[in-house]
């Protein structure tokens, strides 16, 4: 492998009770890039990630460059308002130390009295950025991140962009990134791959978004909602 | 104060605390009342050690375990809810019960009876209730990452299942000495209600865990004591001990 290929992915086949999710997907990460994995709802990509970290079977190969510390986080977490946890008992069920939770916390712009702030209280935004920060911590090299603006407004969505964005220059992070917004891919990412089941561009933003693959990418999308009513 | 009710006494003590701090988790995971079915389904077991005259815990506990199996087979086979099924396993444990409990000691079945408990029995409790308790606090931060997320936690590199199966292990215990105290009836309670308002009161992971142990074995305390002043069954009792306290925590719901 190459020194700076973070990872590789060749002729990828997910399939999940009986029904193709990924079909021959390829594509590479080199270090420092940023991947925005690109589709409408239901298209695989949250599938994608989850192949990616090894928790679905699948066919074809993934390769990540050996010893590379990889973190990840869902796109919701609907139960963590069942148990009454501190921002701190968040962190911390991420094995790690007082020390390292408050410099994380301070490096995305958040005082230490947040700590003892019950995550339920928190605003969307904020634990958007609480997020951000459980990922950082045990200094990974990758991020995969799901949607992380989901159910944020505008306002908000920015700002985690933003932390990313800088997170990324000082941490020398790689970031794969899944969204549906499109905004997302032309400001922050250099790569892209669009997914609908079947892998539709792979390449800069630029250059592989143009309509016609757009069209591609979305047009079934239209189809299916007007088959539903 | 008679040795006997000493006995009585701590046994509850301490399976009302370990019962509390395992229910911090069934709650978290929305299994608050997956003890009932377990503590019902014990009921053959609990009317084989009346009419044999052994331990009730020890002929629960096999009961437990097949509950448990049950329960975990017909999630995998079916996809209906977990709570359906519970359903139909506790259901089919009573009625087998009904066919051969004898019914002049329906009550110590139902409600349980903790005041013949020996010295034996009560070493034997104490024993596995801290055993549980470690294995919990062992578990504890893990369980509570599979809760919030299955896939954070496998990314982790947490085996769930594994964890999964520990914390069901627990349970079974937990309902198999709950039932020797509060009976098949009411051992779901003794999990559920400390949980309940260990939350209402609790800002974080500590409050909660410290919280539900302390109540369950306050609660627990307050019913063996009122049964010794009394004499209605401590059963019923603790579980109303715990209900008061749960109302008491509305009114100071944080």
């Amino acid at each position: 492998m190459q020194s700076d290929l973070i990872l590789k992915v060749t002729d990828l086949d997910v399939e999940l009770e009986g029904e193709k999710i990924i079909n021959n997907l390829s594509f590479e990460v080199k270090r420092g890039d940023i991947l925005t994995i690109l589709g409408p709802n239901g298209a695989g990509k949250t599938v994608l990630l989850k192949t990616l970290l090894g928790l679905l079977p699948h066919g074809g190969e993934i390769k990540w460059k050996k010893n590379i510390k990889i973190s990840y986080v869902p796109q919701r977490l609907p139960f963590i308002k069942d148990a009454p946890l501190s921002v701190k008992d968040f962190l911390k069920l991420k094995k790690s130390f007082d020390k390292e939770i408050k410099e994380t916390l301070n490096s995305i712009g958040f005082k230490e009295s947040l700590l003892e702030k019950k995550v339920g209280d928190l605003s969307s935004g904020q634990f958007q950025r609480i997020l951000v920060a459980w990922s950082l911590i045990g200094n990974p090299q990758v991020l995969l991140f799901d949607e992380p603006t989901t159910g944020i407004d505008i306002e908000g969505e920015e700002t985690v962009y933003r932390l990313l964005a800088r997170l990324k220059r000082e941490r020398e992070l790689t970031i794969l990134l899944v969204t549906h917004d499109l905004s997302v891919v032309y400001t922050f990412s250099n790569y892209v791959i669009c997914l609908n089941k079947q892998p539709i561009c792979y390449g800069f933003p630029q250059e592989v978004l143009t309509p016609e693959n757009l069209q591609k990418l979305y047009g079934e999308e239209v189809k299916y909602y007007r088959h539903k009513h | 104060m008679s040795s006997q009710f000493l006995l009585s006494l701590i046994v509850g003590i301490f399976v009302g605390g370990a019962a509390g701090y395992l229910g911090t988790l069934m709650l978290s995971k929305r299994m608050a009342l997956v003890a009932g079915p377990l503590g019902h389904l014990t009921l053959p077991g609990i009317a084989l050690a009346l009419i044999y005259s052994f331990d009730i815990s020890l002929g629960a506990f096999p009961f437990v375990i097949l509950g448990i199996v049950f329960i975990w087979l017909f999630e995998i086979r079916t996809k209906l809810p977990m709570e359906a099924l519970t359903a139909v396993v506790f259901a089919s444990g009573v009625a087998v019960a009904f066919l051969f409990l004898p019914i002049g000691q329906a009550e110590a079945a139902l409600v349980g009876d903790i005041s013949k408990v020996n010295f034996w029995e009560s070493a034997v409790s104490v024993a596995l209730t801290v055993f549980v308790f470690l294995i919990i606090t062992k578990i504890y931060p893990k369980m509570v990452l599979i809760i919030i997320s299955e896939d954070l936690a496998k990314s982790q590199g947490v085996n769930v299942k594994k964890y999964n199966l520990v914390y069901l292990l627990l349970i079974a215990v937990i309902v198999a000495l709950g039932v020797k105290i509060v009976g098949a009836l009411l051992t779901a309670a003794l999990a559920a209600i400390p949980a309940c308002s260990a939350r209402n009161l609790s800002r974080n992971m500590f409050q909660y865990a410290f919280g539900a142990i302390t109540i369950g074995i306050i609660s627990s305390a307050l019913g063996i004591f009122t049964f010794e002043l009394t004499g209605f069954p401590a059963g019923p009792l603790i579980i109303l001990a715990n209900a008061v306290i749960f109302l008491i925590s509305i009114i100071f719901k944080r």
